[in-house]
C-alpha cells in the first residue's frame, strides 16, 4: 500500500442561515494516496466542493462551523489541517494543495499579467529570484500547452480564451509543483472538444509532477477515464465508493444505480424513458431521519426511514451505507450486480 | 417522409449583430432546415456555434436580419402586431437557466398564469384548476403554487418554466439548453417529461443543446452547428454512427462515455485550439482553421450542405474522399 | 468511515416488517422544507437582522415624533415673541433654551423640522417621478430616443446647480415651491441613470424575454416584470437622497436662499444660531444636532436596505 498523504476523518461541516443550521457535511472520511486520482460524485448540494474547502481552509469563517467535537481531522502527511493558523494554511495553500475551479474568471485576477500571477505563487512560497521565477513560470505556461507562452505571459486573463483561462489557472496552481490538486468542477463551464483536452491535460500533468488529484464533478462520464476510486455523495455523506470498475461494474447502492443509468447510452433506444429519479435532494438544515435518500428511492423498505445504514464492505476498496445489503433486506426486481453480501 | 407534415421552414436564415463600427457578428449565417409536425429537431454546437441565436430568432425573439421562417404556411418576421400575439400562443420557448427565467418577485402561480392571462384564456376558478393541473403534469403539487421561484431547486424551477410554457398549450415549442444547468439526475428527470409530453400532446421541439447524448436521446434529426453555419445534418442514429463531417467526427469523439472500459477502447480524435470568433469570419470554409483536412479550397470557398447520402447532408469540400464513397 | 463496535448492518434482531419495500410511498421528494418567505418579507428579515440599520429606523421614528408632538409638551408658539426672555439658556421652562427675539427654540426646532423633512420628502418624490419616468424610457426604448434623452441629462447634470437655485430665487421669489422646484430640477438626473441602467439589465433576463414569447406587450413587461425587480434600488436611492435634500435645503437657507421668515426650518435656525456663536452656542447645537440625528438615520436605513437587497448577500 502507498503512502496515504492527505486522510479526512469524520468531517462535519455546518453553515448557519436565516432558517437554521444547515448540515452540508455530515461525517465525511476518506483518505488520498500518492499519485492516484480520486473522484468525488454527487449532485450540486451534496457536500462535495464544501469537502474540498475545507481541505483548503477556504470556507467562509462567519457563518462556517467544523464541529472539532466529534473529531473532525484533515491531515496532511500526519498534521491536522484543522489546527493550522490562518498564516501556516497560506503556506500549505498553493504549495502543497492547490484547486482549480470551475470558472478560471473568479480565480485568475483580471488586472494582473498572467505571467505576474504565476510568478506571485512561486515568489510567495519559494525562496527564488525573480528571475528563477520568470523563467519557472514560462516552463509552467509551456507545460500546460499554450501556444506562444512567451507573449502570453505578458497578457491579461481578458485577452485568453475560455479553454486558455483554464488552462492558466492550472499553471498557477501548478506553479509550486503541489502534491495535492483539487479539481472542483474543471471542466463543467466548457464544450465538450476543450473539456477533453483539459482532463488530457491534467492527467499528463499528474504523471508528469506526480501529483493526487482530488476531482470534484457532477458528471460520472468525465471520471470514467481518468479516475482510480471514486466516491459517491449524496447529502452530505459518502453513500459508495470503490474502484472505477467496481462503481461502473458493480454498483451496489441505487443512488449510484440512478447516476449511471440516466445517461442515455449509445446502444438506447431513441426517445425510450431514462432511469430518473424522483424529487429532488433534500433540504439539509432538517434532513430526513434514516438514510436521506429513502424519499427517492423505489426500494425503500420501513427501516430506511427510520436508522441510517452502517457500512458493508464488499472488497478491500469497495464498501457502500445501504440497507439492501441487509441478509433480511427484500432484493426482489434490483438488479443482479446490486445483490451483493458483505466480506467481513 | 414526404408525407409529414412541415410545420417549419426556415430558409436561409441570418442573424448578425452588429458588434463595433466596422464589426459584425454573424452569428446565425444562412441557415435552412425544415421541422416535421409532431418530431424533435436537435441542434448541436460549442457555445458561440449560434444554436440558440438560430432558436430565438425562430422564436421571432430576435428579428432576422435574412431569410424566412415560414410557421405553418406564413413567414412570422411579417407578421403585423396582433398576428404575432396568436403565433405566440402556438409556439413557446423554455430556457436554460432556471435562475434567471422566472420572475423572483412573482409567485408560481402568477409565472404559470401569465400567458393564461395574457391570452385571456381562463379566469378565477378555471384559470386556478388549470395551474393546479399544470403543476401535476410536470410532477409538483398545488401547495407549490403560492411559493416564489428561489425556493426551489433548479430542476424544480425548470420544470415551472416547462408548466409556463405549457400553460397556453402551444403546438411547438423551442428548448434552449433546458439541461444544460441541471444535475445529471436531474436531466434525465426533464428530459423524460418533455418526451412524455410530446407524446401526451403531440408537441413539436426544437432542442438546442450542446450536450450530445441528450440531443441524440431526444431527437429524431440532429443538425449540428458550426460558427453560425450547418455543418452536418441528418436522422439522429445515423449522425451518431456514422458521422461524416471532421468536425461532427471529433466532437462525437470528445463526449465522455460512462464506462471505464469503453473509454479505454475509443480512439479520440483531437481537434486543436477553439472555435475563432464570429466576428467578421474569414471566408471559406469556417471549420478550416482547425481542420486537419483542410485544403486551400476549403480557405476560400464556403461548401454548401449537399445531400450526401439519403437523407444525409454535410457541408464539406471532401467529404466523399475522407469518408471513402463514391461519386 | 470509521469502523464502529456495533455495525447495525450484521444486526439480525431487527424486526422483519422493518425490511418490508414501501418505496417512496407517502413521501413526494419534492418538499420544501423552508418556510415560505415573499421577497418584501426575506427583505425586511435581513434589514431587522442589521442592528445599526434598525437602530437608524429606531431614531427616525423618534425624531419624527418629537417634531410633531413636540410644540404640543412644551405647549409654546413657535411666533410667540417674548422680549424679555432672549438668549435664554436650556432649562427646565425652555428645554433647548430661547433665542434672540426670545421665541422658544424647542417649538422652532420641532416646527423648523418639520419643513425640512417635508422639503426633503417634496424634491425626493419629483426627483423620483420624473427619473424614473425619463430612466424607464430611455432604458426600453433604446436608440435615438435614448441618445436624445441621455444628452439631455448630461446637460442639466453638468449645470451649476447653485447658480440655478440663485437664479430660480431671484426669478420666481423666494417660496417653498421655487425652492422645491430649484433642488430637483437638477437631482433627477442621477435618478435616471441608475433606472436606466437598471432597466437595460432586466430587460435581458429570461424572464423579461419569457413574458415577451408569451406575447405580452410592453406595458405588461414594465409592470409586471420592470418595476417590481427596480423597486428594491430605487428604495435605496430614495432613502439615500432624502438626506441630501434636507441638508440642500439647510445650506441654501444658511446663506439666506431658503426658506423666509417667519417660517422657519432647521438651516434657518442654524443660520441665526450662528450669528450669536460666540456667546450662545446652544442656538446653533440644537439644530446642528437634528441635522446630524435625521441625516445618520436616513443614512443608516440606506445602507441597511442595500445591504439586505444584495442579492448576493441573500442566504
Amino acid at each position: 500500500m502507498s503512502e496515504k498523504i492527505l486522510e479526512v476523518k469524520n468531517l462535519h461541516v455546518s453553515f448557519r442561515t436565516y432558517a437554521g443550521v444547515s448540515h452540508a457535511v455530515r461525517g465525511v472520511d476518506f483518505y488520498l494516496e500518492k499519485g492516484e486520482t480520486l473522484a468525488i460524485v454527487g449532485e450540486s448540494g451534496c457536500g462535495k466542493t464544501v469537502t474540498s474547502k475545507a481541505i483548503m481552509g477556504l470556507l467562509p469563517e462567519s457563518n462556517t462551523i467544523i464541529s472539532k467535537e466529534e473529531g473532525a481531522q484533515i491531515l496532511f502527511h500526519g498534521e491536522n489541517l484543522l489546527d493550522y493558523s490562518e498564516k501556516q494554511m497560506t503556506q500549505i495553500r498553493g504549495s502543497k494543495i492547490s484547486m482549480i475551479f470551475q470558472d478560471p474568471m473568479t480565480s485568475l485576477n483580471p488586472t494582473m499579467k498572467i505571467g505576474d500571477q504565476i510568478m506571485e505563487s512561486i515568489l510567495i512560497h519559494q525562496n527564488v529570484a525573480k528571475s528563477e521565477a520568470e523563467k519557472q513560470a514560462l516552463e509552467m505556461l509551456e507545460l500546460v500547452k499554450i501556444p506562444n507562452a512567451k507573449e502570453r505571459m505578458k497578457q491579461y486573463p481578458f485577452e485568453f480564451s475560455g479553454g486558455m483561462r483554464q488552462r492558466a489557472m492550472i499553471a498557477v496552481a501548478l506553479a509550486c509543483k503541489p502534491e495535492v490538486l483539487i479539481a472542483d468542477e474543471p471542466t463543467t463551464a466548457l464544450d465538450v472538444t476543450i473539456q477533453a483536452q483539459i482532463m488530457d491535460l491534467i492527467g499528463e500533468l499528474q504523471k508528469e509532477l506526480n501529483m493526487a488529484v482530488i476531482l470534484v464533478t457532477h458528471d460520472l462520464g468525465v471520471v470514467a477515464s481518468v479516475a482510480d476510486r471514486i466516491q459517491v455523495m449524496y447529502a452530505g455523506k459518502i453513500v459508495e465508493r470503490g474502484t472505477v470498475d467496481e462503481i461502473f461494474y458493480q454498483y451496489s447502492h441505487p443512488y449510484t444505480r440512478a447516476l449511471l443509468d440516466s445517461v442515455p447510452k449509445v446502444h438506447t433506444n431513441n426517445k425510450e424513458t431514462l432511469y430518473s429519479l424522483k424529487g429532488t435532494p433534500p433540504d439539509l438544515i432538517n434532513p430526513p431521519t434514516g438514510c436521506s435518500f429513502a424519499p427517492r428511492c423505489e426500494y425503500g423498505m420501513q427501516i430506511c426511514r427510520q436508522s441510517y445504514p452502517d457500512v458493508t464492505r464488499f472488497s478491500a476498496s469497495q464498501e457502500c451505507s445501504c440497507w439492501l445489503h441487509h441478509p433480511k433486506a427484500d432484493t426482489k426486481g434490483l438488479p443482479e450486480s446490486m445483490i451483493r453480501r458483505s466480506v467481513d | 417522409m414526404a408525407e409529414k407534415e412541415v410545420l417549419i421552414e426556415v430558409k436561409d436564415l441570418k442573424k448578425y449583430f452588429k458588434v463595433g463600427k466596422n464589426a459584425t457578428l454573424k452569428a446565425v449565417d444562412g441557415v435552412n432546415f425544415k421541422i416535421y409536425k409532431g418530431e424533435t429537431l436537435g441542434l448541436v454546437g460549442e457555445s458561440g456555434c449560434g444554436k440558440t441565436t438560430c432558436g430565438k430568432t425562430v422564436m421571432g425573439l430576435y428579428q432576422a436580419t435574412g431569410g424566412q421562417v415560414i410557421f405553418d404556411g406564413t413567414d412570422i418576421h411579417s407578421l403585423s402586431k396582433k398576428e404575432k400575439k396568436e403565433f405566440t400562443k402556438r409556439a413557446q420557448i423554455i430556457f436554460q437557466d432556471p435562475y434567471s427565467s422566472l420572475n423572483p418577485r412573482m409567485t408560481v402561480q402568477d409565472i404559470i398564469g401569465e400567458g393564461i392571462d395574457i391570452h385571456h384564456l381562463y379566469k378565477g376558478e378555471e384559470r386556478q384548476k388549470k395551474i393546479h393541473e399544470l403543476l401535476e403534469l410536470v410532477g409538483l403539487n398545488k401547495e407549490h403554487a403560492l411559493r416564489f421561484p428561489h425556493e426551489f431547486s433548479g430542476g424544480q424551477r425548470q420544470r415551472i418554466g416547462i408548466a409556463r410554457a405549457l400553460a397556453i398549450e402551444p403546438e411547438f415549442i423551442v428548448c434552449d439548453e433546458p439541461i444544460s444547468a441541471l444535475d445529471v439526475s436531474i436531466q434525465a428527470q426533464v428530459v423524460n417529461l418533455l418526451i412524455e409530453l410530446q407524446k401526451k400532446k403531440n408537441l413539436t421541439y426544437l432542442f438546442i443543446a450542446h450536450d450530445l447524448s441528450m440531443v441524440k436521446h431526444i431527437s429524431d434529426r440532429v443538425g449540428v452547428m458550426y460558427l453560425g453555419n450547418m455543418v452536418e445534418f441528418a436522422e439522429s442514429d445515423e449522425l451518431y454512427t456514422k458521422p461524416l463531417h471532421p468536425y461532427t467526427k471529433a466532437l462525437m469523439s470528445a463526449i465522455p462515455i460512462p464506462d471505464p472500459e469503453e473509454e479505454k477502447r475509443k480512439k479520440r480524435i483531437p481537434i486543436e485550439g477553439e472555435i475563432p470568433s464570429p466576428i467578421n469570419p474569414k471566408p471559406g470554409c469556417r471549420f478550416a482553421a482547425r481542420c486537419r483536412y483542410a485544403t486551400d479550397a476549403c480557405r476560400q470557398t464556403t461548401p454548401e450542405l449537399v445531400e450526401v447520402t439519403p437523407g444525409h447532408f454535410a457541408a464539406c469540400h471532401r467529404v466523399k474522399e475522407l469518408n471513402q464513397l463514391g461519386d | 468511515m470509521i469502523e464502529k463496535q456495533q455495525n447495525n448492518m450484521t444486526d439480525l434482531s431487527l424486526a422483519d416488517d422493518l425490511f418490508e419495500r414501501v418505496g417512496t410511498k407517502g413521501l413526494s421528494g419534492e418538499d420544501i422544507g423552508k418556510k415560505s418567505l415573499t421577497y418584501w418579507a426575506d427583505v425586511w428579515r435581513r434589514f431587522r437582522s442589521n442592528k445599526l440599520a434598525l437602530f437608524g429606523l429606531i431614531l427616525l421614528g423618534l425624531v419624527i415624533i418629537l417634531l410633531f408632538i413636540g410644540p404640543l409638551l412644551s405647549g409654546k408658539d413657535y411666533q410667540f415673541i417674548d422680549a424679555s426672555m432672549k438668549n435664554l439658556l436650556p432649562s427646565s421652562e425652555y428645554w433647548f433654551g430661547t433665542d434672540d427675539m426670545g421665541r422658544d427654540l424647542f417649538t422652532r426646532v420641532c416646527v423648523g423640522g418639520r419643513i425640512s423633512i417635508y422639503i426633503g420628502l417634496c424634491c425626493t418624490l419629483v426627483m423620483f417621478v420624473i427619473g424614473a419616468l425619463v430612466g424607464a424610457i430611455a432604458g426600453l426604448q433604446g436608440g435615438l430616443v435614448d441618445d436624445i434623452l441621455m444628452r439631455i441629462c448630461e446637460f442639466i447634470g453638468n449645470l451649476p446647480y447653485l447658480i440655478i437655485v440663485v437664479i430660480l430665487s431671484m426669478v420666481m421669489g423666494r417660496s417653498m415651491f421655487s425652492l422645491v422646484f430649484a433642488m430637483s430640477l437638477t437631482a433627477w438626473v442621477g435618478t435616471a441613470r441608475m433606472v436606466r441602467g437598471q432597466i437595460l439589465q432586466i430587460k435581458e433576463q429570461d424572464y423579461v424575454q419569457a413574458a415577451r414569447a408569451l406575447g405580452a406587450d410592453t406595458g405588461r413587461i414594465i409592470i409586471k416584470h420592470l418595476l417590481p425587480n427596480t423597486m428594491g434600488i430605487i428604495m435605496v436611492d430614495i432613502t439615500m437622497s432624502v438626506p441630501g435634500f434636507i441638508f440642500s435645503e439647510a445650506f441654501l437657507s444658511y446663506i439666506g436662499l431658503g426658506v423666509r421668515p417667519p417660517e422657519t426650518s432647521w438651516g434657518a435656525l442654524a443660520s441665526a444660531g450662528q450669528q450669536q456663536l460666540m456667546f450662545y452656542p446652544h442656538q446653533l447645537f440644537f439644530p446642528c444636532l437634528m441635522i446630524i440625528l435625521t441625516m445618520l438615520s436616513f443614512h443608516l436605513i440606506g445602507d441597511g436596505l442595500s445591504d439586505a437587497l444584495d442579492p448576493k448577500l441573500r442566504q
